[in-house]
């Protein structure tokens, strides 16, 4: 067996279903081997494609995703995945070629030292020096990926490796001694905490992507209705806690409902489940639950006070953390704080303006409704990300993928590919930004070759909207390029709304679409939504539609960038 | 506060790249590096001073030990521990001094490494503290070259301190 054999050989092994990548010298002969075998290979456009369709795949379906890059320039366009899955814990691993062993730091041709640029956005990254240690370092790449905190693993494999004979055969077992991830929480700790939650008045669970990555959200639901406290997730943790529940707060931080900021803010108990106090989420972080004692949760040790002093630590897997605690305590009543809760929540909806123009929050509101709120939604970054996040109501896990920590622009919809291909039974749908789509429009050619029947809904406000806002309500008006239809012909200086603007906005996305082979839909009605979203819905294979919605609809409530969570500017019903 | 951290580590390719990357990024203040010969062929030691106030140095730990080349993180001033720095410096001594300069190395306990017409080459091992008083006291003869390694360190197994 040859290293590209036992790379493909490793493949099968690991039980990878689909792998996303793009050929080049380096890697040819993994592409040889790959030419006989009957392991799903996606040719993508771009390698960014691949990475970002192996992460949708990997988070729709908790299984390691798996993409291949060649050497130079195919590892460096990996580069914003890996850092995206990186920061978002996304298990998978990442091949790429590398020159000739005998070649390496003589700066060849297609030459790039990936290992020392990827070592801060990967997990782990290895670089192989000999066949014979190829099968060890394949096994322990998956590993990790998939083990303790996930994340991506890069193997980069030089080409005489490839075509090497390996005589070690891949490994059963795996054993890094220093890799050992905590699972079971500390006995005394979970005492702790449940002698907290039955003090505590008004807790509030704060719940993330960590609940997913741990596959808990039923450990939650049962913790969450035994303590009696109200829920709120992080964007990554959306989906893990049914959002018609009357105890679901929704997302919390800077465009997080107000009902779940002023329940954080007017907590006795903060329970943090595999979440990282962001700065998104916490605004000004001296005083977001400032009142409140705080448990932290999470496998990661370095997560806990990185952020802020947590009173109760708990260093273990989520599942086996709130299996424990669910034994542990006891049933409680919390009745007078859960009606507080229910409260505000009545009194402080998530709103937007209904005032006949065609508003975003209404379409995703109309697709949540025809889809049960159960389609895989993926999002691009910006606004259409905040408002896929409010207004779909998520009952499930996996069923929500964006760009959480990086906020990549471009994620969506190879990140929805990915998906489709990891769920073929499911909707699964790219809500996406006129900005955002355009940064990986090319895997169309991917989905229409494929038949790979990914919707993408694009938001098109002819402008990159979330900077818009900003610039709108920060910086005096000034549009700093985030004008879409600026032209050659716009004055310097433009702080105008759009009617002054050009008429011509490229591109023309649905002859975009159809020049590709998929369906393109186009509609700029509010009567005309639903019958669009329907016959997207109906079409067999990838759709775009393009709504063309009003130019300057902001994203509320917001919070401004450091200021305390419960200041919040409201949006206009 | 300044902190002694032992790190058992991987003997791969790239482990102190990984070390110092992290520094780098995250922002923490490393002081002083030290890296010897392998303590066997599967493992390295390293040791790094840094500063940092509580907080700070839980991070750095913790994140150190995220690492999947670190075996162990050991933060030795945290216990009894000795250290030792070792610095070479070559001081300008024409030989009417050399009888005054020897006196002060007597009184350190340094020791003479080189010596000629013009200079003599001293070498001193011993704590951060004695390493800079004996810098401070040979400087007004005029220094012209020194070399000072980081700080090595162990914890104590006998509970006295030094």
């Amino acid at each position: 067996m040859t290293g590209a054999e036992m790379i493909v050989h490793a493949l099968k092994q690991e039980g990878v279903r689909a792998l996303f990548g793009y050929p080049g010298g380096s890697v040819i002969d993994i592409f040889d081997v790959l030419y006989k075998s009957d392991l799903p290979f996606y040719l993508v456009r771009h390698e960014q494609g691949a990475v970002h369709a192996a992460d949708g795949f990997a988070r729709a379906s908790g299984e390691v995703g798996v993409c291949l890059a060649t050497s130079g320039p195919g590892a460096t366009n990996l580069v914003t995945g890996l850092a995206t899955a990186h920061m978002d814990s996304i298990p998978m691993v990442a091949i790429t070629g590398q020159v000739h062993t005998h070649l390496i730091g003589n700066d060849a041709f297609q030459e790039v030292d990936i290992v020392g640029i990827s070592r801060p956005i990967t997990k782990h990254n290895y670089l192989v020096s000999s066949v014979d240690e190829l099968p060890k370092i394949l096994k322990q790449a998956f590993y990790l990926a998939r083990t303790g905190r996930p994340g991506p693993v890069l193997v980069d494999i030089p080409k005489d490796i490839q075509q090497t004979e390996c005589k070690v055969p891949y490994p059963d077992k795996v054993e890094i001694p220093s890799y050992k991830p905590t699972m079971k929480g500390h006995l005394q700790q979970l005492k702790k905490v449940a002698k907290a939650i039955e003090q505590s008045k008004q807790p509030v669970i704060y719940a993330g992507g960590g609940v997913i990555a741990s596959e808990a959200s039923n450990e939650l639901r049962t913790f969450a209705k035994k303590i009696n406290a109200p829920v709120t997730t992080t964007l990554m943790g959306l989906g893990i806690y049914d959002e018609t529940d009357d105890d679901a707060l929704k997302m919390l931080g800077m465009h997080g409902t107000e009902y779940a900021n002023y329940s954080i803010q007017a907590c006795d108990l903060l329970i943090a489940v595999g979440a990282r106090f962001d700065d998104r989420v916490t605004g000004k972080v001296d005083k977001f639950a400032a009142n409140a004692t705080i448990i932290h949760i999470d496998i990661d040790p370095t997560t806990i006070r990185k952020n802020v002093q947590v009173n109760i630590p708990i260093v273990g897997d989520i599942k086996h953390v709130l299996t424990d605690l669910n034994e542990l305590i006891e049933q409680q009543d919390k009745k007078e704080w859960i009606s507080q809760v229910h409260e505000w929540k009545e009194k402080h909806p998530l709103v937007y303006k209904n005032d006949g123009h065609i508003q975003p929050q209404y379409i995703i509101e109309k697709l949540a409704e025809m889809t049960d709120h159960n389609a895989v939604i993926s999002t691009e970054v910006g606004q259409n990300q905040m408002w896929a996040a409010q207004f779909y109501n998520y009952k499930n896990p996996r069923t929500f993928l964006s760009s959480g920590g990086l906020g990549t622009m471009g994620y969506g919809f190879p990140a929805a590919i990915g998906a489709q291909v990891a769920q073929p039974d499911k909707v699964v749908i790219d809500i996406a930004g006129d900005g955002s789509i355009q940064m990986n429009i090319q895997e169309l050619a991917t989905a229409v070759l494929y038949q790979i029947p990914v919707k993408i809904v694009i938001l098109n406000n002819r402008s990159l909207g979330m900077v818009r806002q900003w610039q709108g309500i920060f910086y005096d008006r000034r549009f700093s390029s985030t004008c879409l239809r600026r032209n050659a012909m716009c004055p310097p200086q433009c702080e105008q709304t759009e009617e002054f603007c050009p008429e011509e906005y490229v591109p023309n996305f649905v002859k975009l679409a159809e020049a590709y082979g998929a369906t393109g839909l186009y509609a700029d009605k509010v009567e005309d939504v639903v019958p669009t979203l329907e016959k997207m819905l109906n079409t067999p294979g990838p759709v775009v539609v393009e709504f063309k919605i009003e130019a300057e609809e902001n994203v509320y409530p917001m919070v401004p960038a450091g200021a305390p969570i419960h200041e919040m500017i409201r949006g206009m019903a | 506060m300044r902190h002694i951290i032992n790190l058992e580590v991987e003997n791969n390719p790239g482990v102190l790249a990984r070390i110092s990357g992290l520094f780098s990024a995250r922002g923490f203040n490393i002081e002083a590096i030290s890296v010897g010969k392998p303590e066997t062929n599967m493992t390295s030691r390293m040791t790094l001073v840094v500063r940092g106030n509580d907080e700070v140095i839980e991070q750095v730990s913790k994140q150190l030990n995220k690492l999947i080349d670190v075996i162990r993180v050991t933060d030795v001033t945290s216990n009894y521990y000795v250290s030792r720095d070792l610095v070479l410096v070559k001081v300008t001594c024409p030989p009417a001094k050399r009888t005054e300069i020897s006196q002060l190395i007597g009184i350190f306990d340094a020791k003479v490494v080189d010596i000629s017409n013009k200079t003599m080459t001293l070498e001193l091992a011993g704590s951060e503290a004695k390493v800079n008083a004996f810098i401070e006291t040979i400087r007004p003869y005029g220094v012209k070259e020194l070399a000072r390694s980081g700080t090595i360190a162990m914890l104590r197994d006998s509970n006295g301190k030094i």
